[in-house]
């Protein structure tokens, strides 16, 4: 089997904003009744997290759960144990009306971090970033100028930003221009 | 700018986030119809200079679909509600009487 690399190899730009590719992410999609105690549990089991209200994210280094959708949830793990935890996800839901997939391969996720973080977002996105409305630990789905992305919160108050891989190239160009030294526009 | 509440995701979503869907609450005429049905049913659209309904969808979002009730002339959004439905709620249809007394929309009111 090749060697997996993630699409842009671990680039990073440093403006006002540090802008880091994280590199490889295992992730799968789980779709069904998210108040079903069963898919709750299945997910909880691969992430030792709890499932999230809506627009939350709970996450922890690489593993965690994210509330996509009023009947989605992305689940985040290690990628290397991401067919092992995909496995024992399919068996924990049994017979449930749910579907888990593995899309790892199809994602890319980048690392913004700095005083200047939020600026750095909310030129790309439009949504409420100020301190009251946007905090850690909120999830959201939404745009990065013309393509479709999702990001939540850390606890120190970085960005992780998901969006697909074909377009990773171009969300890394945003977020440069974006964090273009001198470029502050000093309201967040 | 348009600013609609998303009931299924709860967020506030604006104009750019959002794909029009067109008019809402559109019956359906298939098989077994006759021809003026079905033209109808294609082709007749509403086009009222007020009180609207739309279908949305959230798609750089949640994804999902919802309805929205507004006005066309002042961009005034009288509420969103749940996708699922075949007529606009009661709670929808008093807070446009409240701000459009005698409105009609096709067979509501």
């Amino acid at each position: 089997m090749s060697e997996p690399i993630s699409a842009l190899n671990g680039a990073r730009y440093d403006g006002i904003a540090t802008i880091e590719e994280l590199g490889l992410q295992g992730m799968i999609t789980l779709r069904g009744d998210l108040d079903e105690k069963g898919l709750a549990k299945a997910a909880a089991a691969a992430t030792d997290q709890q499932m999230p209200g809506p627009r939350k994210a709970h996450v922890t280094d690489d593993s965690g759960l994210c509330w996509m959708s009023p009947d989605e949830v992305l689940v985040l793990v290690p990628y290397a144990e991401v067919e092992d935890k995909l496995a024992g996800m399919v068996k924990a839901l049994g017979n449930s009306h749910a579907l888990a997939v593995n899309v790892s391969d199809a994602r890319a996720v980048f690392r913004v971090s700095g005083t200047h973080a939020r600026e750095v977002v909310a030129k790309l996105a439009p949504v409420d970033l100020s301190d009251g409305a946007f905090k850690p630990g909120d999830f959201r789905r939404t745009r990065l100028a013309q393509v479709a992305a999702a990001f939540w919160m850390e606890e120190d108050g970085a960005f992780r930003i998901v969006c697909f891989r074909s377009v990773a190239d171009y969300v890394f160009k945003l977020l440069k221009v974006a964090a273009q030294p001198g470029s502050e526009v000093g309201v967040l | 700018m348009l600013i609609l509440h998303c009931p299924c995701c709860g967020v506030d979503a604006e104009e750019t986030e959002l794909h029009a869907g067109g008019e809402a609450h559109i019956k359906r005429f298939g098989p077994g119809s006759d021809d003026d049905q079905f033209h109808d049913y294609l082709f007749m659209r509403e086009n009222p200079k007020g009180v609207h309904f739309e279908r949305w969808q959230h798609a750089n979002g949640c994804g999902k679909w919802f309805h929205a009730a507004r006005c066309t002339a002042t961009l005034e959004v009288f509420g969103t509600y749940r996708a699922q439905t075949t007529e606009p709620p009661k709670d929808i249809r008093d807070a446009i009487t409240a701000k459009r007394p005698g409105w009609v929309w096709r067979e509501f009111s």
